[in-house]
C-alpha cells in the first residue's frame, strides 16, 4: 500500500471556476469547492442541477472545459482521471458498474489495477470480506459468489465495499451517489455508520442523496445546487430542511398567465387509471413529476401498455407515444421527414393494405403548417432537421393520431426554448379539444402547465397536488424525503 | 445449486443420456477403440469451440472460424509439411492478424458480425489458393501425436478434456482470464477502472486466432490431408457448442468445460444418428432438433431457479 503524498492538511481536491458545457447546455457554472480531509459534504439539488456533472468534474472522468481541478497528486502530464485515480478518488454510480458474470472477488481486481500476481484469489478475498465487514457488519456475501446470483441490494453493497476497500492506494474521497436507493433502513443505517466512522479517521466522502434525514445524519457541509451553479455552501448546522428546499427552488416564473389558461377548461371523466393511482380525466394535462429516475417511466409504461395490444394495432389507437430519447424510441433516422410523421396515422388513413399517399402528404403538409416544422422539403431525412424540429414531427406523429390519449416521456429534452413554448401552446389547445396528455417531465416550467401532478418517490406517488397547489416549492417537499430516515 | 454449476450440469446430462443411448444400440461401441471411433473428429471441433467462446465472451460472433480452420489445415498440409519456418510463421501472421482484428473492432465500433464474415471470404479465398484440390500432407510429428495410443483412454477423450483443463485455468481461474471476461460482463466498468479495451480486445480475437490454428493443424493430423472446405461446417458447430456447454450469448458467460463437452456431444449426436440408420438428408436436421431440444431444457430449469 501506498501512503497518498502532499500536505495532510492540504485538500483532498480543489475544483476553481470549473464549467463543463455539452455544446449548447451549461451543466455546470464556475463551480468553486474544496473538499478537505475528514469532511462528509451533502451534495443535493433538483433535476439537472449539475450534481452528477459536479461528481464527474470531481472523480476526472469529465475533464472541464474551463476552469481547474487541483487533487493532492497533481501531475500536469497526465489526465484529471489518473490524478484523480492516484489521489485515492472512489466513485460509486447509480447504475451499478460491477460484472455480473464474475464473482465478488474477482470484481474487485478489476479497479485493483496492480494486485499482486501471486496468490490474487486469496488477497482479493480477504480484501472483499474485510471491506465489507468493516461497512456492513454481518452482510453474509460470500467473496466467492456470482454478481448475478445476488440482489440488487447485495450488488449495491458489494459495489460500496469495493470503494472503500484497500488497493494500491487508500481512498481518500469516495463520492457516492445516492447510494442508499437500493438499501433498506438497516443496511442504509450501517452505511452512514460508516461514513461517520470514515470521515472522523481523516476520509473525506462527497454524499449526493434527496434523503434529508440522511444529508443531516452524516453532513459536516452541505453544498445546494441550482441550475449548474453551486448556490450554497455552509456547515450542516446553518441549514434546515426548509431552508434547504427553498434555496433548491427556482425563483417564481415570470409570467403566472399559465394558471390561468388552466382552470378555464371543462374536464371530463376518467379516462385512464394505474393500480398505483395514477389516473388521467378527459381533457386534462396530468404531470409526472419529482425526481429522475422514481418510477415515473415506469409508470407511463404501464399506462401505454395497459391501452394498446402487443399482438394487434388498432386502427383508432387508444394511446399514442412521444419519447424523450429520440435516438433510441422516437425517429426512424433513414427515413424522411415525411414518413416520420406519418408513421403512427398510416393504418387509420390507408385503404385495405395500401397506403394512401395523397392523404399521407395532405395531412404531414397540414400538420407541417400547423407546428411549424422547419424544412422545404418533407421528403429531405428526418435527420436534416435540427433536434426541436425532430421532436416537433414526433409530436405531430402523436397528435395527428385520433388516440384521446397522449403519453409523454420528458419529450422536451434538448429542445430550444422557442420550440418549448410553440408546443406548450399546442397542447393546450389539444387539450381544450378534450385529449388528455400524461406528462413525465424533468423540468419544473413544463409541470407547471398540467392541471394536475402527480409528484413520484421511489415508485410510488408522493403527492398529488391540483390547481394552485402545482408549484416549485410543493413538488421539491414532496420529491425529497422530508420525515427521519428511520422507516 | 448455484447458476454456474446448474449450467454445467445439462451439457454433463446430454452428453451422458446421448452416450448411453449410442452404447444401447451398439454395445460394441463400449471400447477403447469404439470410444475413440465415435470421437474421431472430437479434438479439432473441441479447439475450434474454445476459439469461438472467446470470441463470444467478449460479446461478440465469429462467423469466420469455419473457414478460417480450413485456411489453417490448408497451410498445415502445405507450407508446414513441405517448409515447416514458412509454414509456422504463415500460422503466426494468422494469429496477429486474428488479434488485429479485434482492435479493429474495437477501436472503429464495428459489428463483428460482419467483419468476420467478410473475413470468412478472405480466409476461403486464401484457403483456395494453397490448395485448389484435395491433397498436402500432414506433418509426420503431428500424425503420430494424434495417433498416440494412451492408455485406458483414448486420445480423442483424454485430449479434449485436457484441454479444457488448461482453458479452465487460463480464462477462469488466472487473472487476465478474469479481466478479458470483464469484458463481456461490463466494458463500461472495464473502461472506467483504466483498462485499454482495444487491448483487451485484440488479446480475445488473438487467442481465438491461437486456438483456431491448433484446430485447423490437429485436423490435418487426423486426416492426414486437407480440403480448402474441410472445416465449412465448425463456424455453426463451434457456435452450438458454446451455447450448448451453458455461455451465453452476452454478458461474457461462458464456460471452457461446458463448451468441450458440447462440442463432445455435438461430435456425438451425428454418430448417434448414424447407429440409427437415419438418412444423411435428415442427419442435419435431426442434430438441429437435438440442439433445439437441449436448450428449452436449460432455458425451463434457468427459469425455475430465477423464480426460486
Amino acid at each position: 500500500m501506498q501512503t497518498i503524498s502532499g500536505a495532510p492538511d492540504a485538500p483532498v481536491v480543489a475544483l476553481d471556476a470549473a464549467h463543463m458545457s455539452f455544446g449548447p447546455v451549461q451543466a455546470l457554472r464556475a463551480a468553486s469547492i474544496e473538499i478537505k480531509a475528514g469532511e462528509c459534504v451533502g451534495l443535493v439539488g433538483h433535476n439537472g442541477a449539475g450534481k452528477s456533472t459536479l461528481a464527474n468534474v470531481i472523480n476526472g472522468r469529465l475533464t472541464p472545459t474551463e476552469g481547474a481541478v487541483q487533487y493532492r497528486v497533481s501531475d500536469p502530464a497526465h489526465k484529471n482521471s489518473e490524478n484523480a485515480q492516484a489521489s485515492g478518488v472512489r466513485s460509486v454510480f447509480q447504475e451499478l458498474s460491477l460484472c455480473p458474470n464474475l464473482t465478488v472477488l474477482e470484481n474487485l481486481r478489476i479497479p485493483y489495477r496492480n494486485m499482486p500476481r501471486k496468490g490474487w484469489r486469496k488477497i482479493a478475498s480477504q480484501k472483499m470480506s474485510d471491506a465489507l465487514d468493516l461497512v456492513f457488519p454481518g452482510h453474509g456475501i460470500r467473496p466467492r459468489a456470482t454478481v448475478g446470483d445476488l440482489s440488487i441490494a447485495e450488488r449495491q453493497m458489494v459495489e460500496i465495499a469495493i470503494a472503500f476497500a484497500d488497493r494500491d492506494s487508500e481512498p481518500s474521497l469516495v463520492i457516492l451517489d445516492e447510494p442508499t436507493s437500493s438499501l433498506d433502513a438497516a443496511i442504509a443505517q450501517q452505511l452512514l455508520d460508516h461514513i461517520k466512522r470514515y470521515c472522523s479517521e481523516g476520509g473525506a466522502v462527497l454524499f449526493i442523496s434527496h434523503m434529508m434525514g440522511e444529508i443531516f445524519d452524516v453532513s459536516t457541509r452541505i453544498v445546494i445546487m441550482k441550475d449548474g451553479q453551486i448556490v450554497d455552501d455552509n456547515p450542516a448546522q446553518a441549514f434546515t430542511r426548509q431552508s434547504i428546499v427553498d434555496a433548491m427552488g427556482h425563483v417564481a416564473p415570470d409570467d403566472d398567465a399559465q394558471g390561468s389558461a388552466r382552470s378555464e377548461r371543462e374536464l371530463g371523466p376518467v379516462l385512464v387509471s394505474s393500480a398505483i393511482g395514477l389516473n388521467a380525466r378527459r381533457g386534462e394535462i396530468v404531470g409526472l413529476a419529482g425526481l429522475a429516475g422514481h418510477g415515473q417511466a415506469e409508470a407511463l409504461a404501464q399506462i401505454f401498455f395497459d391501452h394498446s395490444s402487443v399482438w394487434k394495432s388498432g386502427k383508432r389507437p387508444e394511446v399514442v407515444f412521444v419519447a424523450g430519447d429520440r435516438a433510441r424510441d422516437g425517429v426512424m433516422p433513414l427515413w424522411s421527414i415525411l414518413r416520420n410523421l406519418s408513421l403512427t396515422t398510416l393504418p387509420e388513413f390507408s385503404k385495405r393494405w395500401m397506403v394512401d399517399r395523397p392523404a399521407e402528404s395532405g395531412l404531414v403538409q397540414k400538420w407541417k403548417d400547423r407546428i411549424g416544422i422547419r424544412t422545404n422539403n418533407l421528403l429531405n431525412p428526418i435527420l436534416s432537421l435540427s433536434g426541436g424540429n425532430q421532436q416537433k414531427v414526433l409530436f405531430a406523429r402523436a397528435l395527428a393520431s385520433s388516440a384521446p390519449l397522449v403519453v409523454m416521456d420528458d419529450p422536451m429534452r434538448g429542445v430550444d426554448i422557442g420550440t418549448k413554448k410553440e408546443v406548450y401552446q399546442m397542447i393546450q389547445n389539444e387539450a381544450a379539444k378534450g385529449r388528455s396528455f400524461l406528462w413525465y417531465s424533468t423540468e419544473t416550467d413544463e409541470i407547471l402547465e398540467c392541471d394536475r401532478v402527480f409528484v413520484f418517490r421511489a415508485g410510488e406517488i408522493a403527492a398529488e397536488l391540483v390547481g394552485d397547489e402545482i408549484s416549485e416549492e410543493n413538488i421539491l417537499h414532496a420529491s425529497f424525503e422530508m420525515q427521519e430516515a428511520v422507516k | 445449486m448455484s447458476g454456474d454449476r446448474l449450467r454445467l450440469a445439462l451439457p454433463v446430462l446430454s452428453l451422458v443420456v446421448l452416450l448411453g443411448a449410442v452404447f444401447y444400440l451398439q454395445p460394441r461401441a463400449m471400447s477403447y477403440f469404439g470410444l475413440n471411433l465415435l470421437f474421431n473428429l472430437a479434438i479439432p471441433v473441441a479447439l475450434a469451440t474454445i476459439s469461438q467462446m472467446m470470441i463470444i465472451m467478449v460479446n461478440d460472433i465469429d462467423l469466420s472460424i469455419g473457414t478460417f480452420v480450413s485456411f489453417c489445415a490448408c497451410v498445415t498440409a502445405t507450407f508446414v509439411h513441405d517448409t515447416p519456418v514458412i509454414g509456422y510463421m504463415i500460422l503466426a501472421a494468422a494469429i496477429l492478424a486474428y488479434a488485429l482484428l479485434g482492435a479493429l473492432i474495437q477501436l472503429r465500433g464495428l459489428p463483428a458480425i460482419v467483419v468476420t464474415l467478410g473475413m470468412s471470404f478472405v480466409w476461403g479465398g486464401l484457403a483456395v489458393l494453397i490448395l485448389p484440390s484435395p491433397g498436402g500432407a500432414s506433418p509426420e510429428w503431428l500424425k503420430t501425436l494424434m495417433s498416440l495410443k494412451t492408455p485406458l483412454v483414448p486420445i480423442a477423450v483424454v485430449a479434449p478434456l485436457v484441454i479444457a483443463l488448461a482453458v479452465h485455468f487460463l480464462i477462469k481461474r488466472s487473472w487476465v482470464g478474469v479481466i478479458l471476461q470483464g469484458v463481456g460482463g461490463n466494458d463500461r466498468a472495464m473502461e472506467r477502472a483504466g483498462w485499454s479495451l482495444v487491448r483487451l480486445r485484440a488479446s480475445a480475437y488473438g487467442l481465438a486466432g491461437l486456438f483456431g490454428v491448433l484446430a485447423g493443424m490437429s485436423l490435418v493430423g487426423l486426416t492426414t490431408a486437407a480440403d480448402a472446405n474441410i472445416a465449412l461446417r465448425y463456424t455453426l458447430l463451434s457456435i452450438a457448442g458454446v451455447i450448448l456447454g451453458g455461455g451465453e450469448f452476452v454478458g461474457g458467460r461462458i464456460s471452457p468445460f461446458g463448451a468441450v463437452i458440447g462440442a463432445l456431444t455435438l461430435t456425438l449426436a451425428a454418430s448417434f444418428l448414424s447407429f440409427l440408420r437415419l438418412s444423411p438428408d435428415w442427419q442435419i436436421g435431426a442434430q438441429g432438433a437435438i440442439l433445439i431440444l437441449v436448450l428449452a431444457v436449460r432455458l425451463v430449469f434457468i427459469r425455475k431457479g430465477a423464480v426460486a
